[in-house]
């Protein structure tokens, strides 16, 4: 496709020529469909949601492809053929022609017509309430982080969302400040999380639902997807997929905490935990820390990331984390060593009680 | 077609000296700063009105280049999340309210008057409180950034991230009065342009023989008319909030943050049409021009406008298909939705159909209709994409989504207007634009453009999220974001060739004459730039393409005690819009009665102006 | 509200350029209370806690102040015919009592007003006071104008501004005094008369 300069009045749309924007797309996808996108939203994990949606979105898609091919060929053809030439006479001036009307108006409904069909059908397919059997499990939206309840098992955590595959899902959401919004691409769409508001007949928060099953085992990322402040571009999440074996394990494991062995850096750690503004915000389940404001902190050490997907969750990030939150997530609700946050002052903790801490919280596996 | 070569030579001297005569006056700079401060000429107003609006186009072109910076790779710390959230708030709330509304405006203002064969609008100092209004709400959000203060909870503004409990800065307050300000600004210009369209056109030109510009400024009009009272009522509830404590979007208090949606997006679906029609307007006549053949179907392309704008009422929540509205609400805003498709798709086949056996020139006015046609399809079609439901739930609030709008509104309005500056700068100035420079900003701009927008088509498909300061590594989203941001500063380097063009044609272009373009319509049968009384004698027009069928004969300059009595300059609208504005910012101080100094102060300049007669024989515009 | 009587061009539909104008003015304003009305609507029954509206709102009283501003539309209607007839007196006459009619309607409505906030109920108690009071406070704020206009259109009148040529201002006057009298007739029924 050489480029080369046109004479004046001479044709110079090579550009809007097609053929020429068909190859670099055709060749995006190619490398789309086969690259590793962690977040894609067209390589659906879920055996339910995810395809529906996909589906859809290729027929959608194709219909559009088909379109845009008419029109553009059509734009090139006209540009071409009938391009002004010295001694032109004066066009024929036609004014239109209602058949030509009628028939295009025809054709574009037929086209709304047959993507609108299965559109609905998905919606109502996609909307309808889980069965029998699924797990329910409560989000709850906040500044800037995830809070899981499974109200049947007894769980609350935070950010990780661990899931058993095969096993359809019902996500039940809410926030606790202002609007957020759940989603991870690869189990499909996305829903809000609306804060509570009283219904008319007193039933309680109005809560929006997503149901999927997923058939894949594996981590899954996603992220808020309605602005919510300041670090809206950092609360992230994850949903680990595993066996129900491995999900029964873990919920097991939730519902206590290990001790640490007396006199370790763990259990020092454990100590200043327990005696400082720490149990305000956080919980750690079977302990004397139930805080509500912040993340629940049981079994941290069984995490992936650390501050909603932000920080790989090693000891020195806890450290890191906890000398200096703000450092990591713009106007997190959590007080550091020397800056205060959330309405609360400044920890003041000591370099010892940090880095204890930190091996303390990495020992809750 | 022939004028300009016809009166180059003795044109050159006449038509400097004309633009000059009509736009500055003889007695100094200072004598000219006034009669622009208290003109009422439409075609003064409309030309302040697209400077203020090419001044904010610069400052949201910048915010825009400093996200692109941010966003180039992952991680980075160009800005910080404040700076950034502040960015593409302001990004955006410039771009539709301070830049593509008001430059449709400055295009109402010159040409619709001189399209309908009218001396001026129905309310000439209305008009000009218009732009003032305008004027100072556009400055008065922008002195936000002084203060470190910009509004940053994003151009749709969601409650109850607006609340005082979350936002509790000056920022939304900002935005909120800044919006406010603007809102009245357009809503009294829709009523001006109304009454005109309706009531001043010359003998003989029926509805259905108006130029499409016309036509489809005056359903604009009527969807501002209708849409603004709505976002206005929403506006005073988030301020009532703000300022007062009242509890509208308060949900302890059982207030509904998705109410703000309802009543945002019910003037925003809307607002959006807005926006594209008056480019629409501005296709249907330049393509016509440039094929030399009539608009095809031009009652057809005039009744899908008018559905277009009636069904635009109905799609809404076509915007909140993630907020839980069930699936019966979400099939009927699908339905809706997929049924405006239908006249938007018509208008563009009826486009190719003019342009089809026709005799093409590609001046670059056309380059951009073109443009126009090739880009906002595929808009468009994103478009359909959003409209299933199920599908909009991968892709709302992701980048997909940015990468739609974007193509139909820079894709659709912004190259619409761009097409109209090509076509009428010679009819403002006297000047032809450098065709050189134009097609060079087309080329760039074709090149910019697609580079920075088609990669957030792919960003958005793999799970890249809007309005985040950053993203992470892992995503693999990078090289999208990288050509974006190398596209955006080719779409920004186009720009200013534009604006390069537009400066140094108005000084050293080409004289242009009447009619450089042979086009058909009304405005073209007068001088350029016209006098300012615009027609000696108010032509009768006795069908669609009334220069085409010669029934118009040319204009003769009138010698100055034959000129016909104009409405005389007034002081009162900017004095009154700044009274307006005035009580509005007021509100920011929180004390209930502070607010009615204002108040009190625009009552004044009411009174005066009402008692101000429109025609005072000392005081005639010089021209 | 302009002054001088000449220079008006022959309009395409035979309107004068005013009225046309206030027309779509007043197909705004009727969106502009459609979306306030629209958002009691929504929230009735929302509010959490009281006073809620069966404790507050008086519906003997509020029927005596609603027949009073129906009245002053009927006092409208003969203003207009007068000036329309070249009845000076008249004019005089019946654009006064709208605007006493008008005033005595704000009177109910500041007796009303404050009557609600010695129960409790302010702007900030809850959802219904929010949204009662800026609906009603919007109305409100409407008649207000709608009387300065009346007084002022008196006035030019005494100074003899306002005769049978330029009727065209009381007119429109009227048009506007009507607009909010049918407003008041939907916020009554909807939120004073409809449990």
């Amino acid at each position: 496709m050489s480029l080369r300069r046109n004479k004046p009045g001479e044709r110079g749309q090579r550009f809007l020529n097609p053929v020429n924007f068909l190859v670099p797309i055709l060749s995006l996808f190619v490398v789309a469909c086969g690259g590793d996108h962690p977040q894609s939203t067209i390589d659906p994990a879920t055996s339910d949601f995810g395809p529906a949606i996909q589906d859809l979105y290729l027929t959608v898609f194709w219909w559009a492809m088909l379109i845009l091919a008419v029109v553009w060929l059509v734009l090139a053809y006209i540009l071409i053929r009938y391009r002004s030439r010295p001694g032109d006479p004066e066009p024929k001036q036609t004014h239109g022609h209602l058949g030509l009307e009628i028939g295009w108006t025809i054709a574009a409904a037929i086209v709304v017509v047959v993507i609108t069909i299965p559109t609905i059908r998905t919606v109502f397919r996609t909307q309808a309430p889980a069965g029998p059997g699924a797990l329910i499990v409560e989000v709850v939206g906040h500044q800037w982080w995830w809070e899981f309840r499974y109200p049947a098992e007894g769980v609350v955590t935070a950010n990780e969302l661990r899931l058993p595959v095969g096993r359809t899902v019902e996500l039940q959401m809410t926030s606790a400040d202002v609007i957020h919004s759940f989603w991870i691409p690869r189990f499909g769409g996305k829903r809000d999380l609306n804060p509570w508001v009283r219904e008319p007949d007193d039933r309680g928060p109005r809560i929006n639902r997503l149901t999927f099953t997923v058939e894949e085992t594996g981590v899954y990322l996603g992220q808020c997807a309605e602005y919510c402040g300041l670090a809206h571009g950092l609360m992230g999440m994850r949903a680990i997929v595993e066996t129900e074996a491995d999900f029964q394990t873990w919920v097991q494991s939730m519902q206590s905490s290990p001790v640490p062995e007396t006199g370790t850096q763990a259990d020092r750690g454990r100590e200043a935990f327990m005696t400082s503004t720490c149990i305000a915000c956080h919980s750690i389940a079977g302990t004397n820390a139930r805080g509500v404001l912040g993340p629940s902190l049981t079994r941290l050490g069984a995490r992936t990331t650390i501050g909603a997907g932000l920080l790989d969750n090693t000891p020195e990030n806890v450290a890191a984390w906890i000398r200096n939150p703000a450092e990591f997530k713009p106007g997190v609700k959590m007080p550091g060593v020397s800056e205060g946050g959330g309405g609360l002052p400044p920890t003041g903790l000591s370099e010892e009680q940090i880095e204890a801490i930190a091996a303390y919280l990495s020992s809750l596996r | 077609m022939s004028d300009s070569t016809a009166s180059s030579k003795a044109g050159s001297a006449s038509a400097r000296s004309a633009a000059a005569e009509l736009y500055t006056d003889p007695r100094g700079f200072g004598a000219t700063v006034w009669s622009w401060i208290t003109t009422v000429d439409h075609k003064r107003i409309g030309i302040m009105y697209a400077s203020a609006a090419l001044f904010f186009l610069l400052i949201g072109g910048a915010e825009a280049l400093l996200m692109r910076i941010q966003l180039a790779v992952p991680q980075n710390d160009f800005v910080d999340a404040e700076t950034f959230n502040q960015l593409f708030t302001m990004h955006g709330t410039t771009m539709i309210f301070l830049v593509a509304m008001p430059m449709a405006v400055a295009f109402f203002n010159y040409i619709v008057p001189l399209q309908i064969g009218a001396r001026d609008v129905a309310f000439p100092r209305l008009n000009a409180l218009s732009f003032w209004v305008f004027l100072f709400g556009g400055l008065y959000l922008n002195s936000s950034f002084l203060f470190n203060a910009a509004p940053n909870a994003s151009w749709v503004g969601y409650a109850n991230l607006t609340s005082t409990q979350f936002s509790p800065g000056p920022n939304v307050d900002f935005w909120v009065i800044g919006l406010s300000i603007v809102g009245v600004s357009s809503l009294v210009g829709a009523i001006n342009f109304i009454t005109t369209i309706i009531n001043l056109r010359a003998p003989g030109l029926t509805l259905m023989r108006l130029p499409l510009f016309t036509w489809m400024t005056f359903v604009t009009s009527w969807i501002l008319v209708t849409a603004i009272p709505v976002i206005a009522v929403a506006l005073i509830f988030l301020a009532a909030d703000r300022f007062f404590a009242t509890n509208f979007f308060v949900p302890t208090a059982g207030g509904d943050p998705v109410l703000w949606q309802h009543l945002f997006w019910i003037f925003g679906h809307p607002e959006v049409y807005i926006l594209i029609l008056p480019s629409f307007g501005i296709m249907s006549e330049v393509v016509s021009t440039f094929s030399r053949k009539p608009l095809f179907g031009y009652p057809v392309v005039v009744y899908a406008g008018i559905l277009i704008g009636f069904i635009g009422w109905g799609v809404w929540s076509h915007h909140m298909f993630t907020t839980g509205l069930g699936p019966i609400a979400d099939s009927f805003f699908v339905v809706s939705t997929m049924i405006i498709a239908i006249p938007t798709g018509v208008k563009i086949f009826n486009w190719l159909a003019t342009m089809w056996g026709g005799s093409i020139r590609f001046t670059s006015a056309m380059l951009f209709a073109i443009g126009l046609l090739a880009i906002f399809t595929v808009g468009g079609l994103s478009g359909i994409m959003h409209a299933s439901a199920p599908v909009d739930l991968q892709q709302h609030d992701s980048y997909f989504v940015v990468a739609h709008f974007h193509y139909t509104i820079v894709g659709g309005a912004m190259t619409g207007l761009f097409a109209g500056f090509y076509y009428w700068f010679p009819k403002v100035t006297g000047r032809l634009m450098s065709e050189a420079l134009g097609k060079l900003h087309f080329w760039t701009f074709l090149i910019g453009f697609n580079l920075t927008f088609f990669p957030m088509h792919f960003a958005g498909l793999f799970g890249m999220p809007r309005r985040v300061f950053t993203y992470p590594a892992e995503l693999n989203v990078a090289e999208y974001n990288m050509a974006s941001t190398i596209g955006a500063f080719i779409f920004g380097l186009s720009s200013l060739i534009f604006l390069w063009n537009l400066w140094r044609s108005s000084l050293k272009g080409k004289p242009a004459g009447a009619n450089p373009w042979g086009a058909p319509s009304l405005e073209w049968s007068t001088s350029s730039p016209p006098p300012h009384y615009n027609f000696a004698e108010i032509p009768e027009v006795k069908s669609r393409d009334p220069l085409w069928t010669s029934d118009v004969p040319p204009e003769k300059p009138l010698a100055h005690d034959e000129e016909p009595l104009m409405p005389s300059p007034s002081f009162w609208p900017i004095l009154t819009a700044f009274g307006i504005s005035l009580t509005w910012i007021l509100v920011m101080t929180r004390i209930w009665w502070v607010p009615l100094i204002g108040l009190a102060l625009t009552a004044i300049c009411i009174y005066s102006w009402a008692f101000q007669p429109e025609f005072r024989e000392a005081t005639q515009e010089q021209g | 509200m302009s002054m001088e009587i000449a220079h008006h061009p022959p309009t395409a539909t035979g309107l004068d350029n005013r009225k046309l104008g206030f027309w779509v003015f007043i197909g705004s304003e009727t969106l502009f209370f459609g979306s306030l009305i629209s958002t009691y609507m929504v929230y009735k029954g929302a509010s959490v806690a009281g006073p809620y509206p069966h404790d507050v709102l008086n519906i003997p009283l509020t029927s005596i102040s609603t027949f009073v501003l129906l009245t002053s539309s009927l006092a409208m209607v003969l203003a207009l015919a007068a000036v329309q007839n070249g009845n000076r007196s008249g004019t005089l006459l019946w654009l006064m009592v709208t605007a006493v009619f008008g005033l005595i309607f704000l009177g109910f409505q500041a007796y009303e007003f404050t009557h609600f906030v010695h129960e409790g109920l302010t702007i900030k108690s809850n959802v219904f006071g929010s949204a009662f009071f800026v609906l009603t406070g919007f109305h409100g704020v409407h008649v207000s104008v709608g009387v300065i206009w009346l007084l002022s259109l008196w006035i030019l009148t005494l100074r003899g501004k306002i005769g049978k040529e330029n009727s065209i201002n009381v007119e429109i006057a009227g048009l506007y005094w009507h607009f909010v009298d049918i407003v008041w007739i939907v916020i009554f029924t909807l939120i004073y008369l409809i449990p």
